[in-house]
């Protein structure tokens, strides 16, 4: 108690501050504001937001295909199928690979790049530009791009393996390689947006430490190990964050380049929702998979923030 | 499954085709209507611009004599329309008629009202409108003796063989009356090099029509109904998983080309077009299919390419004349207006149905108008389908949307050695008594 009044008296400045903020909205003729410009966005929020979300938490007690209303009632049976389906389990595994390969590949590669593209040197525009390209370019366009790129007949890695005189691998017919050829376009997509937040992480930084560093000697690694990443470590957190939420949303990429085979070896989350929610006219167990992951995403969304991103 | 949407050109064409396609629907949208028109919305999932052209032609000479009516060709592609249908029926953008695939989806559709009941007009003046289709294709898509859709047109699975190959191998395709012949074929294409047989692994569906035909030839009809119909011992009959243990006989021979597991329809097709797979399991249209997914968009020559049905299995109970095949139609929904029917029997008349087969689109369900059928090999089909024993609809589309997929993905399981016969009957067992 002492201590938080010792604190709190410390602080008067904040504490005026809370104050005017708990206090004033009528005081400061904010009420009008208030009730002129909230009402649209509450009612869209609810409409588009709450709305659907209460659906799905709906139909996902009952099984259903989308025609009429729901009416015949499951209880959690669409939960137990959920849990006991082998692809299901499959996309879990694989959207936790995306993330762990977004975080010990993608983000070192981004940082790496970021450090060289953040000096002034002739033409670091242009490689900022192309590093940056594969991210402006849509998602669909991406995946029917790499599907001729792996493409065994056709395709450039048909050529290259002609070329060497190999027999043509299939990788994206490979139950054992196509998350990985999947992974590799995923980082490619990717990285240049990560890469993106890290240079501009980077020009915030005060120069005069970096500079403090080199006089007192510090090597280039050393001078990046204990000066710049520590300094970067909001915008890594920031970047994590991005990664884990792009993973747990990937739909459209992975969709033209194998559709979750073969044999849903590179299903996840949300193609094993729409392959056995929507083609199967399963509403009731494809919301059941949009509950599972909207309770993981607001799990990890506020774990996160709480425990890394603190201070940011 | 819209099997033969499946089949225009390489993916690139594809897409300009359907972006082309969806500018064409979007004229017909915006097609000056005057006053007191009556409009009619014809949803499809069309890709192919040759029938396109020849069904705008079709409404073209019905608006000519009918000045008052004005039908616009609405498109959606495959998978969006499946998938939007459900919401789409029941708002009040709803089309007058869409496309059909028949099967568990149409009796899912007709069971929740959204469909207008066509018995009545089907029977009307002595049933003189039923009467002009054959009787197969109206009671395919009759539910508790109630008709759902429009009969449009009919196709049958069978093999069709690169003839040149064969020839290589030493392989003769009058020979093959039996599963033990067929794998004989494959063993001996293998032995001269060749890759046996060209199959879509990667949208599964196309591999699903071995399994289906090795439980109809394995088990007959009778067991197949049972299944279906939850009686018995289901998909667990002895019969079933023998039929699986056959499809897993043809998957340990390797007989795909490589990479088959990722392949789709077009891709497929492609294969068997560019001479690099010796047979292909596909529809009455596959002449015209392979050619436009070849890599020259030439393909194998007519001559080239011979056709045989699916062979009989030994002491299975089913006749090598059973076939296997698409049926479609046209459902009309609830709030269709009358000129919508009327249009459509123009649609399926005879005379139109016969203008369709002259170009070589469909198998007829109009009776009597497969005469028109110039092509020998959809000639060929379609007699095997006039001599049908019994006319089964795809599996996938029969037995509704989530089984179905379940049957393609155990087909392809079990084909290349994932899942054991058993262990596929009890996947689809297991999914049937999920419904």
């Amino acid at each position: 108690m002492t201590d938080m009044t010792a604190t709190a008296g410390n602080r008067p400045g904040i504490d005026a501050l809370r104050m005017t903020k708990y206090k004033s909205p009528t005081a400061r003729g904010r009420l009008p504001a208030l009730i002129t410009f909230l009402p649209p966005a509450l009612l869209l929020f609810t409409l588009f937001v709450i709305l659907p979300m209460g659906e799905a938490a709906w139909y996902s007690l009952y099984r259903w295909n989308g025609y009429g209303t729901p009416t015949e009632f499951v209880g959690t049976r669409n939960f137990q199928v959920l849990f006991n389906n082998a692809a299901f389990s499959t996309a879990l595994i694989n959207n936790g690979l995306i993330i762990v390969i977004s975080i010990l590949l993608q983000i070192p590669l981004a940082i790496w790049l970021a450090v060289m593209l953040s000096r002034r040197i002739a033409g670091v525009v242009a490689f900022r530009m192309v590093f940056f390209l594969p991210y402006v370019l849509a998602d669909v366009a991406a995946g029917l791009i790499w599907r001729f790129v792996y493409d065994g007949d056709y395709g450039l890695f048909a050529a290259i393996a002609g070329f060497f005189g190999v027999a043509t691998p299939y990788v994206l017919a490979d139950r054992d390689l196509a998350i990985y050829a999947v992974l590799a376009v995923i980082i490619w997509k990717y990285f240049g947006f990560h890469m993106m937040l890290f240079i501009a992480g980077l020009q915030a930084l005060d120069k005069s430490v970096m500079e403090a560093a080199e006089i007192d000697g510090a090597t280039g690694w050393q001078r990046f190990r204990y000066v710049t990443l520590p300094l970067l470590g909001s915008t890594v957190r920031l970047s994590v964050f991005f990664a884990i939420i792009g993973s747990l949303q990937l739909f459209d990429l992975i969709m033209p380049l194998t559709g979750g085979g073969p044999s849903n070896s590179t299903q996840t989350m949300v193609t094993f929702l729409y392959t056995y929610g929507v083609t199967r006219m399963q509403v009731g167990l494809g919301s059941a998979v949009g509950v599972v992951l909207f309770v993981i995403c607001v799990t990890i969304a506020f774990g996160y923030k709480r425990i890394f991103m603190r201070h940011d | 499954m819209t099997y033969h949407d499946k089949t225009a050109p390489r993916a690139g064409v594809r897409l300009m085709t359907l972006a082309a396609t969806t500018t064409l629907a979007g004229f017909f949208c915006i097609h000056p209507a005057t006053a007191a028109q009556t409009v009619v919305r014809w949803l499809h999932v069309e890709t192919s611009p040759a029938y396109l052209k020849t069904w705008e032609d079709v409404a073209q000479k019905y608006e000519a004599q009918h000045p008052d009516v004005d039908i616009q060709l609405q498109f959606l592609e495959n998978e969006a329309f499946k998938a939007k249908l459900p919401t789409l029926l029941q708002s009040d953008a709803a089309p007058d008629f869409f496309y059909s695939w028949g099967g568990g989806v149409l009796r899912q559709q007709s069971e929740t009202g959204a469909l207008m009941d066509l018995t009545e007009a089907m029977k009307a003046y002595n049933g003189a409108w039923e009467k002009s289709y054959k009787p197969a294709a109206v009671e395919g898509l009759t539910y508790d003796g109630k008709v759902f859709a429009v009969p449009y047109r009919m196709g049958t699975v069978s093999f069709f063989y690169n003839k040149a190959l064969f020839q290589k191998a030493g392989v003769k395709a009058e020979d093959i009356k039996t599963w033990d012949d067929f794998l004989g074929a494959v063993k001996a294409l293998k032995a001269a090099g060749i890759t046996p047989i060209a199959g879509g692994g990667g949208e599964k569906w196309p591999l699903h029509f071995y399994w289906s035909y090795l439980v109809m030839r394995t088990g007959g009809q009778q067991v197949f109904e049972a299944a279906k119909n939850r009686e018995g011992e289901g998909f667990l009959d002895p019969a079933v998983i023998k039929a699986g243990e056959h499809l897993a006989e043809l998957g340990k021979l390797q007989p795909f080309q490589n990479g088959y597991l990722g392949a789709n329809w077009p891709q497929t097709l492609g294969t068997f077009g560019d001479g690099r797979a010796a047979i292909i399991l596909g529809f009455e249209n596959t002449e015209s299919n392979q050619r436009n997914n070849a890599g020259d968009v030439k393909g194998l020559a007519s001559d080239n390419i011979g056709r045989f049905p699916f062979p009989a299995v030994e002491g299975g109970a089913g006749k090598a004349t059973d076939t296997l095949g698409g049926l479609n139609g046209w459902a009309v929904t609830k709030k269709a207006s009358p000129a919508a029917v009327d249009f459509l029997r123009f649609l399926t008349s005879p005379d139109t149905e016969r203008q369709l087969a002259a170009a070589g689109m469909i198998i007829p369900a109009a009776l009597g108008a497969e005469d028109s059928l110039k092509n020998p090999l959809m000639r060929e089909s379609a007699d095997q389908l006039a001599a049908s024993t019994w006319h089964q609809n795809f599996f996938d589309q029969d037995l509704g949307p989530s089984v179905g997929r379940v049957v393609n993905d155990v087909s392809v399981e079990i084909l290349s050695g994932q899942m054991s016969a058993k262990e596929g009957a009890q996947a689809i067992q297991d999914a049937i008594e999920l419904e």
